[in-house]
């Protein structure tokens, strides 16, 4: 029963979509993943001598952190990881005893990759311990014992998969423990270490999570087993949708007629939201730069860089992949009376107001001196000068067809990525690094900040002629991008 | 209206479709039957400039479709789901179609009204997104949205498939009234033999991309269908 399983997952794995794009990409994926395993594993085994070079205990130290390791792996997961529910629904019909179907599904999410990651650590930790003389018995349980709560994380997640609030409620207590932890107030793993410490040196205590582990895994089990009906567990939520008619952008004519559609594409559908989140957090990057935490970040070079992420967070994770976000409908758009402009225009609108408003919220940043807000107000002006036009010239060549209610993939889709997007970036971010750098190379900082200044509002003067050509490559794309679009993932 | 020249299409070496000539007067309504693979969605997304002819053209009310864009203005098309925005509720969606077409708010709710008994009630402040829609209410949405807006030519694609009975029957009254309309030219593509007949002033079956039988409707014509497409 089991191999016909093994069978189908196999097919579904290497007919997936990611996995026929073309050899040259599947080559740099390959790097990619080489590259951080090697790297995972170079901090598993780094991991200890820095520890140790650093006069901590390695052991200790880990045992420590391993309460915040643990909380944000959860929350990784809740954020992330998908159950696989949906492909269960062709199965119930076939003579498989339910129990199996179960099972099987349970047992292919241990295999999910982010249980996989953490072996990538804990195996060359746990094995540099026992290379430098740790007692291996305790190593193995105490390693054993860690596993299980990495399972034990990840059948909490189907548990909990589909609570709405869970998410917001664990990011915050994770803050709060953090935020007193950091302030001295109280420090949570002052309680959880010695139950981790205990792990190693009390033969018996790794019980524990194995028990915890096995009654998850039996929970979860009977969990989904009872909810295997197509109108309990295997049925797809509804939202109770409200007509909103927005009428105040009518004003606007074509353009807002655009807008208002576009606005509730962001509101309503789960792709959009991530994506709005996602650019969220690009308005704090800056912080990481500018605060000087990381000091091989604190080049001229970097700064412009923050400049233009901070204000163009939606820019970049909208923005990028512009007419995919109508993949669903882009026959009705083709057959309807409008015109490209319009449509374009609506879009390009969009992202300015997000990046204004960006940079209204980024103003936070004066904490830090005007001369830093000053970087992000002209990497505003940049952004909507030159790269709101850049980034609808890319999408004309982006034929990626968008699930809008999935909400994976907002990281970046792997077939988004070609040869004609990539050499459009070096115009959005290399090209105002390069006029600041020169700037300050030839005189100072402000004639750096001043010339990729003028290069954005050129842009702006000139944005009726970009888009007439954007327009033209549109139209000459327009049946490729129709036939990609057909091609659901 | 629609006038078509040396229409092929071919991907590779497969011709899916090959009509020499084929002139669709105004006003008519124009049925297209076929099997499966017979071509009536290739010629509909021709028809829409969807899809790029290999040879020939349409030209549509002199209009050639490849060409310019000036057929989108008065054609109005339901082909498949596709042509739905999940993510808005019906009234959004007709609201949306009204005013890309020039219509404003009392226009659509107008012309909503007269097909309410259409939508039998399980379309409008129904409180769910077009996604949740079912396949037959989707198509409903999708039929109605055509209507807005006057246009001359209307191109349904498989619109009875999907439906329950009483709403085929009501289909079937609305495509009539539309036939009547000297001024609109309906092109129907339909599986199902009978529904056509009762609908069309033309039939044109279609065989492998090969336009195969072309006749005005009369008392024989199901007969000679029903006939062509014996087992």
């Amino acid at each position: 029963m089991f191999t016909k399983f093994i069978y189908l997952e196999w097919k579904s794995f290497t007919r997936s979509a990611s996995f026929a794009s073309n050899l040259a990409l599947k080559i740099l994926m390959g790097f990619l993943v080489l590259y951080f395993t090697v790297a995972f594993l170079a901090l598993g085994v780094g991991a200890f001598y820095i520890l140790r070079e650093m006069k901590l205990d390695p052991l200790v130290t880990i045992n420590k952190f391993l309460m915040y390791y643990f909380l944000m792996d959860l929350i990784v997961r809740l954020m992330l990881q998908a159950i696989p529910v949906m492909n269960i629904r062709p199965l119930l019909t076939m003579p498989f005893k339910k129990s199996t179907i179960v099972h099987f599904s349970l047992g292919k999410t241990m295999l999910s990759f982010f249980n996989v990651v953490h072996a990538f650590f804990f195996l060359p930790f746990c094995a540099v311990l026992i290379y430098e003389g740790y007692d291996v018995i305790s190593v193995l349980l105490w390693g054993m014992a860690l596993f299980s709560i990495v399972f034990a994380n990840n059948f909490l997640n189907v548990l909990l998969n589909n609570k709405d609030h869970l998410l917001a409620i664990f990011i915050t207590i994770t803050l709060i423990l953090a935020g007193c932890q950091y302030y001295k107030f109280f420090d949570i793993t002052n309680y959880t270490y010695p139950f981790f410490e205990s792990l190693f040196h009390t033969k018996w205590v790794f019980v524990l999570p194995v028990l915890v582990l096995s009654g998850l895994y039996f929970w979860t089990y009977n969990y989904l087993k009872g909810d295997l009906y197509l109108d309990a567990g295997l049925t797809s939520k509804n939202d109770i949708a409200k007509t909103e008619h927005l009428t105040w952008l009518n004003q606007f004519g074509t353009l807002g007629t655009f807008l208002k559609n576009d606005i509730k594409l962001i509101k309503r559908n789960k792709r959009s939201k991530t994506t709005i989140g996602l650019s969220v957090m690009f308005l704090f990057y800056g912080l990481l730069i500018f605060g000087s935490g990381i000091e091989s970040y604190d080049t001229p070079t970097m700064h412009i860089l923050a400049g233009i992420f901070v204000s163009g967070g939606f820019l970049i994770t909208f923005g990028q992949f512009v007419p995919s976000w109508d993949s669903a409908y882009y026959q009705l758009m083709m057959t309807q009376n409008i015109p490209y402009k319009g449509y374009l225009n609506s879009k390009w609108w969009l992202m300015v107001i997000a990046t204004v408003v960006s940079t209204i919220i980024a103003s936070f940043y004066l904490y830090f001196g005007w001369h830093v807000y000053l970087m992000i107000i002209v990497g505003a002006i940049y952004n909507i000068g030159v790269n709101s036009s850049l980034v609808l010239l890319g999408g004309a060549f982006t034929k990626t067809p968008i699930d809008l209610s999935s909400g994976k993939g907002a990281f970046g889709d792997k077939k988004a990525f070609n040869v004609k997007t990539m050499l459009i970036t070096i115009p959005q971010l290399i090209l105002p690094v390069g006029l600041y750098w020169s700037g300050t190379y030839l005189m100072n900082e402000n004639l750096g900040l001043t010339l990729v200044a003028v290069v954005g509002i050129l842009g702006l003067a000139l944005k009726n002629k970009a888009f007439v050509f954007i327009e033209k490559i549109y139209k000459s794309e327009k049946y490729a991008t129709i036939a990609a679009y057909k091609q659901k993932s | 209206m629609i006038q078509v020249n040396n229409l092929s299409k071919k991907y590779n070496d497969t011709t899916v479709l090959n009509i020499e000539s084929l002139e669709i007067p105004k006003g008519q309504s124009f049925g297209l039957v076929g099997n499966n693979g017979a071509g009536k969605t290739t010629f509909f997304s021709l028809l829409l400039d969807l899809i790029q002819p290999t040879t020939g053209n349409i030209i549509n009310n002199k209009v050639q479709v490849n060409a310019s864009e000036g057929w989108k203005p008065f054609t109005a098309s339901f082909l498949d789901e596709s042509f739905l925005i999940g993510y808005l509720t019906p009234e959004e969606y007709f609201y949306f179609i009204g005013d890309l077409r020039g219509q404003n708010k009392a226009d659509v709710d107008a012309l909503l009204a007269q097909h309410e008994e259409f939508f039998n009630g399980e379309i409008l402040k129904n409180k769910k997104y077009l996604r949740d829609l079912s396949k037959g209410n989707q198509k409903k949405v999708g039929i109605i949205a055509t209507l807005i807006g006057n246009p001359e030519v209307i191109i349904l694609d498989e619109p009875f498939a999907n439906l329950d009975p009483t709403t085929v029957n009501r289909l079937k009254k609305i495509i009539k009234e539309l036939a009547n309309n000297p001024n609109i030219t309906v092109l129907v593509s339909s599986h199902d033999l009978q529904h056509t007949v009762d609908v069309c002033d033309r039939i044109v079956a279609l065989n492998k991309g090969e336009l195969v039988k072309d006749m005005p409707t009369s008392k024989e014509t199901l007969q000679e269908l029903e006939l062509f497409f014996a087992v």
